[in-house]
């Protein structure tokens, strides 16, 4: 049983990875990634949502009514979303406003409700709450190597230590404002994917048709 | 489900049912609902407190900084209570009021409130609606005197409205700092506005000529009236730029603080 559970906690970081195996959550990547601490935040956020909406909903799974089922799970993800927005209003005011409304769209975020629909509505509580963490850690994985390229050639810094002493402020890097705009993280997350698929070609899915050659007569 | 049927309570029984019949569906739903607003308003009543807290302490470390006074470890409320006299201020007389209280005086309510705020025709910072009161804070020197005034002021951005304060000598005219402490610009162009050595070119500009004429520019071509009245824009953020150069000159202006720095410069304070 630990073994299965380990899996769930391990298979979501690279084998089964929401972001560049299921590409899922990609728009909130776009958006929380030109800065580690964002990232690190966020993955945290997510990841907590994701475990306890999974817990809640697997409780309930026997009572859901099928018809009904999707805005029961909405109501439980966008609770908990909200909980944690006040939470980080609370204790963490910097950081959530820089994050504004990317907390709120956690309800939005297809890793969640995929998790829920997917998993959480055939398997036991605990095991869900650890296929939530899984899912939440494998999409922070690709948040934080995105994040960590972001910051570092956009703003010459990691976690907002300089690293690279930028123009603006007297060095010498002259840094890629490309990066710290959100369709960067399009051309990131796209090696990222390359990348991954060459390490793993299982995982590159079937084409779903071939392109026809014309025949010479 | 069989141990549930075989205790036959009637809970046990109502919940043995299948979740699709009609009663259960209601019950659910209405269940769920009940306990989840339950719990999110308990949440946002309990920590409310402290999120109040922090967007004032937020206020008041900007105000700190704009007036030069911040530094790591101080005691924020303390020194923000010991240095400040906040004042709600009618602009178009430039006088105090106590027609408020000056510590809970809201601006942004009050730019809403159609009795307090007109609605601007000629408006060049994008605001809309703009109060006819708003709170200021003084910083007095040891014997008493104005030594400088924090001034609130905000305007359209590239994407966003920013929200700063002006920090102002006794003279009425010369700047001494400035800072935006809300803003969704740019990050690395028009967020520049957050960067320290560009602030630092805010340090003694002057707003207005000897004769009196509101001379401020911030733009990334020559200074049309002399280097004493013009901040260089930052680079690669014209319209950035271009928002704040607008609203600083709006609410330095007539219809902003200018009858107030007028009555300041005059030592009528």
């Amino acid at each position: 049983m630990s073994q299965t559970y380990k899996k769930m906690l391990v298979d979501p970081l690279v084998d089964n990875n929401p972001i560049t195996l299921q590409v899922l959550g990609v728009c909130s990547a776009l958006a929380v990634t030109s800065s580690l601490n964002v990232a690190v935040v966020m993955t945290l956020a997510v990841t907590v949502v994701t475990a306890f909406s999974s817990m809640f909903i697997s409780i309930l799974r026997n009572h859901i009514p099928g018809s009904i089922r999707i805005i029961v799970q909405m109501v439980i993800i966008a609770s908990l979303v909200i909980v944690v927005d006040q939470v980080l209003k609370a204790y963490a005011f910097e950081i959530s406003k820089t994050l504004s409304v990317f907390v709120g769209l956690i309800i939005t975020n297809c890793i969640v409700m995929g998790r829920a629909e997917a998993f959480a509505m055939q398997n036991p509580p605990l095991a869900s709450f650890v296929d939530g963490i899984g899912n939440g850690l494998g999409y922070g994985l690709i948040l934080l190597l995105v994040g960590f390229v972001r910051e570092l050639f956009g703003s010459g810094s990691l976690f907002g230590i300089t690293i690279l002493e930028t123009v603006n402020n007297g060095g010498w890097y002259v840094p890629n404002g490309l990066l710290l705009l959100p369709p960067s993280a399009f051309f990131v997350i796209g090696l990222l994917i390359w990348a991954f698929r060459t390490w793993k070609p299982e995982q590159v899915e079937e084409r779903e048709f071939k392109i026809q050659s014309v025949e010479e007569h | 489900m069989s141990e549930q049927v075989s205790k036959q309570g009637p809970i046990a029984r109502f919940l043995a049912q299948p979740p699709d019949s009609v009663s259960k569906t209601i019950f659910v739903a209405v269940s769920l609902c009940l306990v989840a607003s339950m719990i999110v308003s308990a949440t946002a009543v309990a920590l409310r407190p402290i999120q109040e807290a922090n967007k004032l302490r937020d206020k008041q470390v900007n105000i700190l900084q704009v007036a030069g006074l911040y530094e790591p470890g101080i005691d924020i409320t303390e020194t923000f209570m010991k240095s400040f006299e906040p004042q709600v201020l009618e602009l178009a007389t430039g006088e105090f009021t106590d027609k408020f209280d000056a510590s809970t005086f809201d601006d942004k309510a009050a730019s809403d409130d159609p009795e307090l705020s007109t609605v601007l025709v000629d408006d060049p910072a994008s605001i809309g609606t703009q109060s006819r009161f708003v709170t200021v804070y003084l910083l007095r020197d040891a014997a008493g005197k104005v030594d400088k005034v924090i001034l609130p002021i905000y305007g359209y951005g590239l994407w966003s409205t920013l929200y700063g304060f002006i920090a102002v000598e006794e003279n009425g005219n010369d700047i001494f700092g400035l800072q935006f402490y809300s803003h969704g610009e740019t990050p690395g162009l028009g967020a520049e506005v957050d960067n320290p050595r560009w602030k630092a070119l805010w340090r003694d500009k002057k707003l207005t000529d000897e004769a009196g004429a509101l001379q401020i520019t911030v733009a990334r071509t020559a200074p049309t009236a002399g280097a004493d009245f013009h901040i260089d824009g930052l680079s690669g953020s014209t319209l950035t730029t271009a928002g704040v150069h607008n609203l600083v000159r709006f609410w330095m202006g007539e219809a902003g603080f200018a009858p107030f720095l007028k009555k300041l410069k005059a030592g009528e304070f």
